[in-house]
């Protein structure tokens, strides 16, 4: 096993089976997300208090989760690309970046619509919804100084360390938002009381969740095969790699 | 079916969240797509030049 | 090497980009007027009506200092970058974590000591109490100096690139929130009479946090940008 992991470390050995891969995560992710959907809109009972509008959860709770999980293992791969030195743990840190900023946007944006109908504003300064747009300032950040930097080892390294920075900074934020929250606590609604959950609506999250999850891999397969190409292009493989897809 | 679609009068709400999610991860995916696809034909054209003796 | 020549180290550093922040006082006095103005734009945009001023001083006065403490960072390491200084203090025999402590100390007595001292002129303008104005004080002298190890971690990030000064902005802001919420939420304490202790203690953590790791991770992003 431990000879396959050292395998498939570097690039030439990854994209291949990356390939291999993505139709399968592309395939789960839609089958789960078509029963997901179908069993939060279609088999979960309608809530006594929120009425149909809290199914909005089926998408907000999976992706908040996937913003903040997306997060740590962004991190993960890059304190791997720092400490051993691997190019590909810095390619997939660069590369599950953007789907993390998109979950994270999702959550903002579910969040906002699912608000509205059940605290009557878009937008409250309720800790979750604070730290959450704050998660997506350091994912922005995390892909804006990828970006400005030419040099691909320096931009993988430097990102990397920011995306660890990050990491350890996200429980910090989490609880002095939190405090900040509870100190100034004007209209005193319960925002985080979930309805009381059905075990139908749990499933139907969790499936949401592990669609999320398929969906986040393929995608960022994809992007990583993108990546590699892009940055070894001068490299002997790659650029055959290149000649024989683009006959 | 009426019904469904109406979602109890959260129409809006519920359909604006599953609306959006849908189009951003179909987005997403597209541009990966077009992101391959560029890098590809720029590879073809890069290869014919080569293979023609102006790029080498 | 002995502990001495390191502290050594650490001790000229400072004393050089004191001396040259010296020999160009108007770097010092942009930012203490940039504080002052943005401060007192906030009366203007807002209105004179006292309670309104009041309930807001302390969170406009820390987010002003927290983009004066900002605006000079971008140049913390880039002179030295540009013309060598940089990569000798990177091959120098110190550690170089303890020459990125000297060159934070010089950047806060420069730019962020003016602005504690300044504060409670401002913090009258906006009629906050003796108390308030003291504690206003105290939690910028804890909380910029934490500031300013975050901000050299941006700027060693973002050494030599182009349009740094924005992307330093980016990426800084968001980690500053905790610094801001517990600085600003110590005045706010204070003004309505309640218990400062638990804010200023955290602050304190924080300073702490960020004097431990902040050279430590500096150097390291430093290293990596001249590598």
């Amino acid at each position: 096993m431990a000879v396959n992991w050292f395998k498939y470390s570097s690039p030439p050995a990854f994209y291949p089976l990356a390939g291999r891969l993505i139709p399968w995560f592309a395939a789960a992710a839609a089958v789960l997300a078509l029963i997901g959907i179908y069993v939060g809109l279609v088999v979960a009972p309608t809530d006594y208090q929120q009425g149909d509008s809290y199914r909005i959860i089926f998408i907000h709770v999976p992706a908040a989760w996937m913003s903040m999980f997306i997060y740590l293992v962004m991190a993960v791969y890059a304190g791997i690309g720092l400490i051993f030195n691997t190019r590909l743990s810095g390619y997939m840190a660069r590369a599950l970046a953007p789907t993390g900023a998109m979950f994270t946007f999702i959550a903002l944006w579910t969040g906002a619509l699912w608000g509205r109908p059940t605290w009557g504003a878009w937008w409250v300064w309720d800790a979750r919804l604070t730290s959450e747009l704050i998660l997506l300032f350091l994912y922005l950040g995390y892909i804006s100084l990828y970006a400005a930097i030419d040099d691909p080892r320096r931009a993988a390294r430097a990102s990397g360390l920011l995306a660890l920075i990050g990491a350890v900074n996200v429980p910090i934020i989490y609880f002095s938002v939190k405090w900040w929250n509870t100190l100034h606590q004007g209209a005193s609604i319960s925002l985080t009381k979930a309805p009381t959950m059905a075990a139908t609506m749990l499933t139907g999250m969790m499936i949401m969740a592990v669609a999320a999850w398929c969906y986040t891999i393929a995608v960022a397969l994809m992007r990583v095969r993108c990546e590699i190409l892009e940055r070894e292009v001068h490299s002997e493989w790659a650029a055959e790699q290149l000649a024989r897809e683009a006959r | 079916m009426a019904e469904f679609f109406a979602m109890g009068g959260y129409a809006f709400y519920v359909w604006g969240s599953f609306g959006v999610t849908v189009l951003a991860l179909v987005v997403e995916v597209l541009l990966l797509r077009r992101r391959r696809r560029t890098l590809l034909r720029r590879a073809s054209r890069m290869s014919r030049k080569v293979s023609m003796g102006v790029g080498a | 090497m002995n502990g001495g020549t390191m502290l050594g180290a650490m001790r000229s550093v400072l004393a050089r980009d004191l001396m040259l922040a010296g020999r160009r006082p108007v770097d010092v006095v942009t930012a203490l007027f940039f504080f002052v103005i943005v401060v007192s734009l906030f009366p203007l945009g807002i209105g004179p009506e006292g309670q309104i001023l009041h309930a807001i001083a302390p969170g406009v006065v820390w987010v002003a200092a927290l983009l004066a403490s900002m605006l000079s960072l971008t140049r913390l390491f880039e002179a030295d970058f540009v013309d060598g200084t940089l990569e000798q203090m990177i091959l120098a025999p110190q550690p170089l974590s303890l020459i990125v402590l000297g060159k934070v100390s010089a950047h806060w007595l420069v730019t962020g000591a003016p602005l504690v001292l300044m504060s409670p002129l401002l913090g009258l303008q906006f009629g906050l109490s003796g108390e308030a104005l003291m504690i206003l004080a105290l939690a910028l002298l804890l909380g910029t100096p934490a500031l300013s190890f975050i901000g050299a971690l941006g700027a060693a990030l973002t050494v030599g690139l182009r349009g740094g000064g924005a992307l330093l902005a980016l990426l800084i802001l968001p980690l500053c929130v905790p610094v801001l919420i517990f600085g600003a939420g110590a005045v706010d304490a204070a003004a309505t009479g309640m218990e400062t202790g638990a804010h200023l203690s955290l602050l304190g953590a924080f300073l702490v946090m960020a004097l431990c790791f902040g050279p430590w991770v500096t150097a390291a992003a430093l290293r990596i940008a001249l590598d």
